[in-house]
């Protein structure tokens, strides 16, 4: 019985010990999401968080520093990195393209003093998930049919208007 | 006693719609240029599928009622408010198509908003939209800012007293010129220089931030229509935030406030006479109430403690403030924030600016400056008459473009549209309710739609009710095109089945 309580206690506090390890104060070492990081932007101002998500739109180089924005499906954040840190982005996401996924830890600022009170994440590390890719496009072969069949009856009612004229 | 309406009517308000749908066809022609141009065959296809529904429908019609004859005001009132609804049926298809939308509805949400420069969004994956598509959002709120019937009006309608009363269904009661055809192409080039000189500074910003030239003179373009036309879409999800920039923000501010701005006083500024803009009561009156919300919303915002710094404070609860109050409705912070971070008192300031608006014929929606000016000028009118004398002579003027004596029939005027705007505002407020969100929230979103503002504290989503996105619709519609036109539809509609021949 004494070791069993002894077992149970020993796993008590190296749960406990993992917990401090992986999570500790200020910390969030599972990726967040957008929505959280949104609707619970009191609580997790000035902390570290992982956020991931596809590199959207432009990366837009500011001297040292660049902006991305990373969205995770549901909103996108700004990302306030190092260029340095960008090279590794051969993609962004766009109609022509699918942007990288990337994991971003940073701190997170719920009114950042630094960039006119915006919410934003700055990025410490940036790992590159996936490689996004282009987006070849091939041409609907029902968008195609209805649009010739509409311009030949476009082109009918042009004629008969036309002839009725003459 | 009602009449039943003649066959007659219907033949002219039809062949007056077939060339505003003419009309409102060939504009799709630019996005077909510019997908073609960046090889975006689908979306191409897309606006060839719109163009053509657009044409056959249009042509049909000018056919089937073709008529020699003028417009009546009550004719011209019906192809006004019918015009709307057409637009935002045929400015969804291609919408649709791309697959942006989950619904037809919601293509319809966005078409309505668009042309209604309200700026409230259901579209989904934004970020991956071709340049086509985005292109078409921002075009349907610049035609939309200027009176989709304006475009009518510039190219195809050739009797100036039906092209007048199309012209006032259209919430533009005020002519610059003499004749109303050369008003409507007077905005239309006030709009297009003012295009090309914000497209170049946007696009000039937009390297500056980062960007590649090539979108940031598209954004440019897209940001400059919906900021002029007071509309708020942007080519982004993430809206004005996508850019992270103080330059792109105050540039931002004065589009909206020149949008904001009655055409006739630019009228008045480009022929020189720049000294109208500090006498005018509409400006005076803008510029007092920004001071007012703002104060309001600053206020609000300083109990929150969510901004630090008071020049933080100021840049965002500034931008938010005038964004609604011009009824642009571009955002620098998430819609939940609204809720989640803005306290009450800070969003009643925004809410109060949203309801108030801009000038009268510029491109905003809701109560207006000029009817704001009156109602005040008429209450100081009546304390006036109470504490002085009996015999006392009170006589209220006002200045707008010219001095002018306040008359009874201008403030029962600006009284029944303003009473007509809050009923609006609740009617939206109480179905947003019903559907279980908080009453400022519903107040808030009810507002935007009605004041064709879209500024959004997050009830505007895809999941809402289809009643609620049918009442928003509603709410943008008659909102932009200030009532009466609407309600002769109404009337219209009820003569038609009550009425005796």
């Amino acid at each position: 019985m004494k070791r069993l309580k002894f077992l149970f206690l020993s796993l008590f506090f190296a749960l406990c010990a993992l917990h401090f390890t992986f999570i500790a104060p200020g910390a969030l070492a599972q990726a967040i999401s957008s929505t959280e990081l949104i609707n619970n932007a009191k609580a997790l101002d000035g902390q570290t968080v992982v956020y991931k998500g596809e590199v959207i739109g432009d990366v837009m180089r500011r001297g040292d520093f660049a902006w991305i924005n990373v969205n995770d499906g549901q909103n996108a954040i700004g990302i306030w990195i190092s260029t340095a840190l960008t090279k590794q982005i051969t993609f962004a996401g766009s109609y022509k393209s699918k942007g990288d996924i990337v994991e971003v830890t940073g701190i997170f600022h719920r009114a950042c003093p630094e960039h006119g009170g915006d919410l934003d994440i700055h990025a410490q590390q940036m790992r590159l998930i996936e490689v996004g890719s282009p987006r070849p496009e091939r041409a609907s072969r029902i968008k195609r049919n209805v649009a010739i069949a509409l311009l030949a009856a476009l082109g009918l009612i042009w004629i008969l208007k036309l002839l009725k004229r003459k | 006693m009602i009449l039943k309406p003649r066959l007659e009517d219907l033949k002219i308000i039809g062949y007056y719609l077939g060339k505003i749908i003419i009309g409102l066809g060939l504009t799709m022609l630019i996005p077909i240029v510019l997908g073609a141009a960046f090889g975006e065959i689908n979306p191409a296809l897309d606006f060839i599928i719109g163009i053509g529904i657009a044409l056959i429908s249009g042509l049909t019609l000018t056919r089937v009622c073709f008529t020699e004859k003028d417009l009546n005001w009550m004719q011209g009132m019906i192809v006004v408010s019918l015009s709307w609804l057409v637009a935002m049926v045929l400015g969804a298809i291609p919408l649709y198509l791309s697959g942006h939308w989950k619904s037809y509805l919601d293509a319809c949400f966005d078409a309505m908003s668009g042309f209604a420069t309200t700026g409230l969004v259901l579209v989904q994956n934004l970020d991956h939209m071709s340049y086509a598509h985005n292109l078409w959002r921002h075009l349907i709120m610049f035609i939309g800012g200027q009176g989709i019937v304006i475009v009518a009006l510039s190219f195809f309608v050739k009797g100036a007293s039906g092209a007048f009363r199309m012209y006032v269904g259209e919430a533009r009661d005020e002519r610059i010129m003499p004749n109303v055809i050369s008003t409507a192409r007077f905005i239309w080039l006030v709009s297009i220089v003012y295009l090309v000189l914000g497209t170049l500074v946007l696009g000039v910003t937009g390297i500056l931030n980062g960007m590649r030239p090539v979108n940031a003179f598209f954004h440019g373009a897209c940001i400059f229509m919906a900021a002029f036309d007071t509309g708020g879409f942007s080519p982004q999800s993430q809206n004005i935030l996508y850019y992270h920039s103080l330059p792109y923000e105050i540039i931002t501010i004065v589009i909206m406030i020149l949008g904001a701005i009655n055409f006739k006083l630019h009228y008045h500024i480009w022929m020189g006479n720049r000294k109208e803009i500090l006498k005018n009561i509409e400006t005076v009156t803008l510029f007092i109430t920004i001071l007012i919300t703002f104060c309001i919303t600053a206020v609000g915002l300083a109990q929150t403690g969510i901004y630090p710094k008071a020049i933080l404070l100021f840049r965002k609860g500034f931008y938010q403030l005038i964004s609604g109050h011009t009824g642009t409705g571009y955002q620098t912070i998430y819609a939940n924030q609204f809720p989640n971070e803005w306290n009450h008192l800070s969003m009643v300031g925004v809410i109060c600016a949203m309801a108030l608006g801009g000038a009268v014929c510029s491109t905003t929606g809701a109560i207006k400056m000029l009817r704001v000016g009156i109602i005040i000028k008429a209450l100081k009118e009546d304390i006036r008459r109470i504490i002085l004398p009996e015999r006392a002579i009170v006589v209220q003027k006002f200045h707008h473009i010219k001095t002018i004596f306040l008359e009874d029939r201008q403030v029962r005027s600006a009284l029944l549209i303003t009473l007509c705007y809050l009923v609006l505002y609740g009617l939206g407020s109480l179905v947003g309710m019903y559907y279980g969100h908080s009453f400022l929230n519903s107040l808030f979103e009810s507002t935007s739609a009605a004041a064709n503002v879209g500024l959004s504290c997050g009830v505007t989503s895809v999941a809402m009710p289809a009643l609620l996105k049918l009442t928003y619709i509603f709410q943008m519609w008659a909102g932009r095109l200030e009532f009466m036109s609407v309600f002769t539809l109404i009337g219209f509609f009820i003569a038609a089945i009550k009425g005796k021949k």
